[in-house]
């Protein structure tokens, strides 16, 4: 896009190298005194085609490329992408596996979201904050490193169950680690409630309302600041989330200071979920023999990711490689409300509005073709609500069936 | 004649001056450090920063005018330690005190924030010149709920000289109390005048990359940073001595206390900037103009109504 320049107006260029941005990402900002008139948002500094990447790859060295698609949630990721498998293939995990993977992936959104804090309140100038955060995140790294082996990557996702066990010992650390946790995070949502000046900060900026949340199509935090419960574990449980039941946390305040408090109240489900999966973790395989090559078919799969929902997409023709991946990063979905979010508001709101959808730029980043004008056809909530009954019975689900167990 | 000059440029003058301020950035970094869980930098941390900082290339920009480019980071340097030299450090009276050295003190304290400006604004670059603004805007909040604190004590000592401030509260100790609403206004705005969190939205990093200084390098930033430093320094010692004068009479053991009370005021420097998140310059603005100011000036019109009816 051109630039914009009129008489008086200063244009701000924020990136693709900036101290409050972590990954490369450009935001021309043009500026009225110190408010924000316009934002205009380029993305794709950071493209790696990954999808391209597993199409040309076998489905078990697709799985090590999926893991990489993002740097923090890369559990949500793989989850996503073995469920898309498992169903293709017909694959039933062992209930334990799901356990684990349950426990993993919440132990992933505890880490992300202290880590979205401690970058937010490092984007306000509260580095202190930002010091405590990350100090507490490495007790999660440093178990989930026990688990898998490695801090960020942990691979404990296979086709068809986990590759890891969890020991009874590094369960009671897990569950000692949660009580830690727990006292400290009381602390730090006790701190966003009081703490003056953090509240004149996130409090009124950044603002997307209910019908915004539906018009950007945002998922995630940000649709849940603003009322709209969309956690995938809720609204289409899968895995563990079949069997126990997980409370939605919504806020009303549709600002950054709502999806601060919603982050902050998650962490905090995160480790009643943690300590329940832990009690109930049933005895069994961890894993199934799963096939090398694929049946025909294709499947769509969601995982709620730290940073809102996840979507994979697999199609197979019957060969080793998948035929196509489409991954949609939750960020992807944020990106369209960003600039509606931050115009209107000051120039000194403008890294921590962005910071607020605890962006993901390389998730994010993808080539897209398009060929011809597309196809141009609308569905309506009727028929997108039969053709979904209607798949989940040809996935042999009844949803009806499901029996979610509240604690 | 001798020993003014050795008064003036080595004790407690201006290598005094040097020598405190390395020390007071390094409790000021070390004591934030030891807040947010960190080890922090080690004792020689704040020299070897500077001595690094000399020995780097400098670099000025095209747009910008050389000479003043190069003369600002000196001037304001120069304006702190002139300032400094007022303020009674070793015993109770300063090496030059005069009649009026308070406002001259102020004045010459306000010089480098204006250098800041002309900096960000010579630098002809986006985020410098917003920094520039930005510090300039800072500069209107702070300066009268800071200069009715600071002249409050005088008007109550019936003096306009830190020294003769310094005798009348040595003589009559218990009036300090009547001065604590002002010496807590006086350090709030100290904080935004050095531009320390929370009031530190013109360099704010996060958004405007470090403000008026985005294009000063090499030994210019040094002189710069120095000016920091020594600004925290004096700002300090005006403090300890316009609220906190008390004084013993030996002038070693004054000194002590002296020590004791820079110190003190600087943890409470840290520890408003560990505890709170950097607010909008608009949030400054506000904060300022309706909450400092009207508590400096209450306090000013209590102490001409004191003076009038102490019969001092």
């Amino acid at each position: 896009m051109s630039d914009y320049r009129e008489k008086n107006k200063v244009v701000v260029q924020i990136g693709p190298q900036h101290p409050s941005l972590k990954e490369p990402g450009s935001f021309k900002i043009t500026l009225d005194g110190e408010k924000v008139e316009r934002a205009v948002i380029e993305i794709g500094y950071n493209h790696r085609g990954i999808e391209k990447a597993c199409e040309s790859r076998n489905y078990i060295q697709a799985l090590y490329i999926i893991e990489r698609v993002c740097g923090i949630c890369s559990h949500a990721h793989t989850s996503c992408f073995c469920q898309a498998f498992e169903e293709i293939a017909g694959l039933e995990v062992p209930r334990r596996a799901h356990y684990i993977r349950g426990i993993v992936g919440e132990l992933e959104r505890l880490h992300s979201h202290l880590l979205w804090l401690g970058v937010a309140s490092h984007e306000i100038g509260f580095d202190t904050l930002f010091m405590y955060t990350w100090r507490d995140r490495e007790l999660v790294l440093d178990l989930l490193a026990r688990i898998g082996g490695n801090r960020v990557n942990y691979g404990v996702n296979t086709y068809g169950g986990v590759r890891r066990d969890l020991e009874p010992e590094l369960m009671q650390d897990i569950l000692t680690v949660c009580d830690l946790l727990e006292e400290k995070l009381k602390y730090y949502a006790d701190l966003a409630l009081t703490e003056t000046t953090l509240i004149a900060r996130l409090r009124g900026i950044g603002t997307l309302l209910p019908e915004d949340v539906r018009k950007y199509s945002a998922v995630g935090p940000v649709a849940r600041a603003a009322g709209i419960m969309d956690d995938v574990r809720i609204t289409e449980p899968y895995g563990v989330f079949r069997e126990i039941a997980v409370n939605g946390i919504t806020d009303d305040h549709c600002d950054v200071y709502g999806r601060t408090l919603v982050r902050v109240k998650e962490m905090l489900e995160a480790i009643r979920l943690i300590r329940i999966m832990v009690k109930e973790i049933p005895d069994g395989p961890i894993s199934v023999r799963p096939p090398r090559k694929l049946p025909v078919g294709e499947s769509l799969s969601r995982v709620e990711a730290p940073r809102g929902e996840d979507i994979h997409y697999i199609r197979s023709n019957g060969g080793e490689s998948p035929d196509r991946v489409r991954v949609r990063a939750p960020s992807e979905a944020n990106w369209h409300g960003m600039s509606h979010m931050l115009e209107g508001f000051q120039l000194a709101d403008v890294p921590i509005i962005i910071a607020a959808i605890d962006p993901c730029y390389s998730c994010t980043d993808r080539a897209i073709h398009l060929i011809g004008d597309g196809i141009n056809q609308l569905t309506d909530w009727a028929q997108i609500r039969a053709l979904s009954i209607e798949q989940y019975k040809a996935r042999g689900i009844d949803p009806g069936s499901i029996k979610i167990r509240e604690f | 004649m001798l020993l003014s000059i050795f008064k003036v440029l080595v004790f407690p003058g201006l290598l005094f001056l040097g020598t405190y301020s390395f020390l007071l950035e390094f409790i000021d970094r070390k004591v934030y450090a030891r807040m947010q869980n960190r080890k922090g930098p080690p004792w020689y941390q704040p020299m070897a920063d500077m001595l690094k900082l000399i020995g780097k290339k400098v670099i000025v920009p095209r747009n910008a005018q050389k000479f003043v480019f190069a003369a600002l980071p000196t001037v304001s340097l120069a304006a702190v330690c002139a300032a400094f030299l007022c303020i009674p450090v070793f015993g109770s009276t300063a090496i030059t005190a005069y009649s009026g050295d308070l406002v001259a003190v102020l004045y010459l304290l306000t010089i480098p924030t204006l250098c800041h400006f002309l900096a960000g604004y010579n630098s002809h670059e986006v985020y410098s010149t917003i920094g520039a603004f930005r510090t300039l805007t800072q500069m209107f909040a702070y300066e009268v709920p800071l200069f009715l604190a600071f002249l409050s004590p005088a008007i109550l000592a019936g003096s306009w000289s830190i020294s003769g401030i310094a005798a009348f509260y040595m003589a009559h100790p218990l009036y300090t109390l009547i001065n604590i609403p002002a010496f807590l206004v006086s350090l709030l705005a100290s904080q935004s005048k050095l531009e320390r969190s929370p009031f530190d939205a013109p360099e704010a990093e996060t958004e405007i990359v470090g403000g008026a200084l985005v294009e000063y390098s090499g030994r210019y930033l040094a002189f710069f940073r120095a000016t920091a430093i020594t600004e925290l320094t004096a700002m300090a010692s005006v403090l300890a001595a316009l609220f906190l004068p008390f004084f013993t009479g030996s002038v070693w053991l004054d000194f002590a206390l002296y020590l004791v009370k820079t110190f003190s005021i600087v943890l409470v420097m840290v520890l408003l900037r560990a505890t709170m998140a950097r607010i909008r310059i608009d949030q400054t603005l506000k904060f300022f103009w309706s909450i400092l100011t009207p508590i400096a000036m209450a306090q000013m019109i209590l102490n001409l109504l004191l003076r009038g009816g102490l019969g001092l």
